[in-house]
């Protein structure tokens, strides 16, 4: 496999970067780098980290070109490196990571969950309000892959805070089963691609067909987190397989109605990338637009309240006079 | 009645799933019929997720119907987790 690193990754223009990996030899992993500046959402950077581990589990080999960008180090405090027992050959001053970033981990349990969460907090150096957005999306992806992805590795997380923009950028990735196949246990999807518009449907989960779910399960996990993104005008991907779905940035200008057809939403979707054994999902939550968790909770609500009354419609009969 | 504190099982965060189902499984269901009332005490719990409030109430109503929230009570809920409770009601009692 080879993976190159290119100068700028977020999610907007992500499509190059994943059509370049070449998944083809599964015995090596070969990373590469622009050789002037990279800077990269941290989904990347959970992609390239669950592939390194899949890869040491695996007992093959990893080679990481020795990078040559000045933003080098970033990769070293991010732990990158370390993560993959690589020798970086730099020597750096670890800096306290507050208020910037959260380093790359692997979750394996809901009690590492736990800890990872209540730990993230005070490194982020954030009020209340702030930090409750990014608990809550962490948490659901995370416990998702705890749950159905049966990765062997567990959950790889990274999020990054961009003062400027004042957003953070969040990613997750496994090397499980991926969404086709574990939606596949209620379901039947005939590609990738279905199978993630099924994940991202309100009420669908892979464990059952009935409605509302399992008493653990009720299909709604990804649908609060595209919600989440849609109501603040954020990005956010979902890759699995061959296939990828980006919910784009809302006009500023248009109202926001949550959908239940992902595809109604402002969004790219195609079926042409290299196969992710497993899931990614990136997300960027601006901070500014976040102050309101409150208005996506009233949305999501709103949009379940219209969902019944319109199934109530669907379900009554009128008398036929003849 | 029967109350049950939230915020000592969870934190002020719940988030986990597998606390939610240990409440439902041994400290709501066993009782729900021997109790009059059950108090879900949020007290001091800041947030919660969708998935938590899924886990600890979905089966329940889904067990006894939509009459049990007559006597399945929610006591200091924060707003947001008043709304999310609210949510999983709502999909619990969409028609088939």
């Amino acid at each position: 496999m080879k993976i190159f690193l290119p100068n700028s990754v977020w999610i907007g223009n992500i499509d190059p970067f994943l059509e370049a990996m070449d998944m083809s030899n599964q015995n090596s992993l070969m990373i590469s780098s622009h050789k002037k500046w990279v800077s990269v959402h941290p989904v990347v950077l959970t992609m390239v980290a669950a592939l390194g581990l899949k890869m040491l589990q695996n007992q093959k080999k990893i080679f990481f070109e020795k990078m040559q960008a000045t933003s080098k180090h970033y990769f070293e405090r991010i732990g990158l490196f370390k993560l993959l027992k690589l020798d970086s050959e730099m020597q750096i001053k670890e800096h306290e990571s507050s208020g910037r970033f959260i380093p790359i981990q692997v979750i394996k349990t809901p009690e590492q969950l736990d800890t990872f969460v209540s730990d993230m907090i005070p490194l982020l150096h954030m009020e209340k309000e702030k930090v409750e957005p990014i608990k809550y999306v962490i948490t659901e992806l995370v416990r998702n892959v705890l749950e159905h992805a049966r990765s062997e590795i567990g959950a790889v997380v990274c999020a990054q805070f961009y003062p400027k923009s004042n957003t953070i950028r969040i990613g997750v990735s496994d090397v499980g089963i991926g969404i086709k196949e574990s939606i596949s246990q209620s379901y039947t999807p005939k590609s990738d691609a279905a199978a993630i518009i099924l994940a991202l449907t309100p009420g669908i989960t892979g464990t059952t067909r009935k409605i509302g779910g399992t008493s653990e399960n009720a299909g709604a996990g990804l649908f609060f987190i595209k919600s989440l993104a849609k109501v603040n005008r954020d990005f956010f991907m979902l890759y699995s397989g061959n296939a990828m779905y980006k919910l784009l940035r809302e006009p500023k200008d248009k109202k926001i109605k949550l959908l239940e057809d992902p595809l109604k939403d402002h969004c790219s979707f195609e079926e042409k990338y290299p196969h992710w054994q497993g899931t990614v999902v990136g997300i960027d939550l601006c901070l500014t637009e976040h102050a309101d968790f409150d208005e996506l909770l009233d949305s999501i609500d709103k949009f379940y309240r219209q969902k019944r009354k319109e199934k109530i419609k669907s379900l009554f009969k009128k008398p036929r006079f003849i | 009645m029967r109350e049950i504190l939230i915020y000592e099982r969870t934190g002020n965060f719940a988030g986990n799933k597998d606390i939610a189902r240990d409440i439902r499984l041994n400290e709501i269901l066993p009782y729900i019929e021997k109790e009059d009332i059950i108090v879900l005490n949020f007290n001091r719990v800041e947030s919660a997720t969708q998935s938590f409030i899924h886990a600890l109430i979905s089966d329940v109503i889904r067990t006894y119907g939509a009459t049990v929230l007559e006597k399945l009570l929610f006591k200091d809920c924060d707003s947001k987790i008043q709304k999310v409770i609210s949510i999983v009601s709502e999909y619990m009692q969409e028609p088939s």
